[in-house]
């Protein structure tokens, strides 16, 4: 068993000559900005936000934003780093907006680690994933990670999603290396945990029905986030 | 290695940056630990289903349509002249 292979963004070098470009007002070096990251930043935005229209927003916000404030970026770190911060920023403002009766915050009191302990430990079918359809499957990790506090589902999508290292997770989020590390085996053993209801594997006859793990449709329609 | 020092190293071991004397360690213990070797199995399966999945794809057309409503902005912000955004 090893370790899990990242993605990575573009060549940091090629970003470089862009961002300068762009700060010296060439606007079709942004433009290219923009496109080799909105993807990721919608992804993010819409991880944390839970909310299309939200996440759209964050994407124009987040952009306008860095192309504002171009002239203040060090090029000490990443672009996409830099990028990332501001978004996560104004995807968090759009969380509280809609969610004012909740604190909504990376920094907020996540519970002690006996809420991340295996208790499950049934294993898994070989391929999981092919016992459901695109759609079935896409509405199970979207519920799955809905219900996961946002400072966990915000360092799980930025590490493992979307490939960042644990310094530039650190950085993006104004937080330590080891909270980020303690976040990601939470966030990563409690998505396990509940994905463990869809995909473990069934001996035939013991009274569930079907060789599937869960009932997606009823779970999912139930809307409670509380899989 | 306890199962719980197990359960503490996993992040880095799945992220491959456990040094060679707790890796060695960690995997001979997996090797009896059929408990931990599920765990271990089924959160690397977790991050990689989520990795994979494409959730949250941003469509060709909103994406063209979020780019030029974008740059456009962007424009008129520059037309303006330098402000706090």
């Amino acid at each position: 068993m090893g370790a899990i292979q990242n993605k990575l963004a573009g060549p940091v070098s090629e970003e470089l000559t862009l961002v300068q470009a762009a700060k010296r007002g060439d606007d079709s070096a942004f433009e290219e900005l923009v496109r080799r990251y909105d993807r990721n930043v919608f992804r993010i935005a819409q991880h944390i936000t839970q909310n299309r229209e939200d996440a759209e927003d964050v994407v124009q916000e987040a952009f306008l934003k860095a192309y504002g404030n171009l002239s203040q970026f060090q090029e000490q770190s990443k672009f996409y780093t830099w990028l990332v911060r501001i978004a996560v920023n104004e995807a968090l403002m759009k969380l509280r907006r809609r969610k004012p009766e909740r604190t909504v915050s990376l920094d907020e009191d996540i519970k002690t680690e006996d809420d991340s302990l295996p208790r499950e430990i049934a294993d898994w079918s070989p391929n999981p994933e092919q016992q459901y359809t695109q759609a079935e499957l896409r509405e199970i990790l979207s519920k799955t990670i809905q219900g996961l506090p946002p400072g966990f589902r915000t360092v799980f999508v930025l590490r493992d999603v979307e490939g960042l290292s644990t310094e530039e997770t650190a950085s993006a989020l104004d937080l330590s290396v080891p909270a980020v590390k303690s976040r990601l085996l939470r966030a990563r053993l409690q998505l396990r945990e509940r994905l463990g209801r869809y995909f473990q594997r069934r001996e035939p006859g013991n009274g569930k029905s079907g060789s599937k793990g869960g009932d997606v449709k009823t779970d999912v329609a139930s809307g409670d986030g509380n899989l | 290695m306890k199962c719980s020092e197990f359960l503490s190293e996993l992040t880095s071991y799945l992220d491959g940056v456990l040094d060679e004397k707790t890796k060695v360690e960690l995997e001979n213990h997996l090797s009896w630990c059929h408990n931990c070797y599920v765990v271990c199995d089924t959160t690397k399966k977790t991050i990689e289903i989520y990795r994979d999945s494409q959730l949250y794809e941003l469509p060709e057309d909103l994406r063209s349509r979020l780019r030029s409503a974008i740059m456009t902005k962007c424009q008129q912000q520059k037309r303006r002249g330098p402000q706090s955004v």
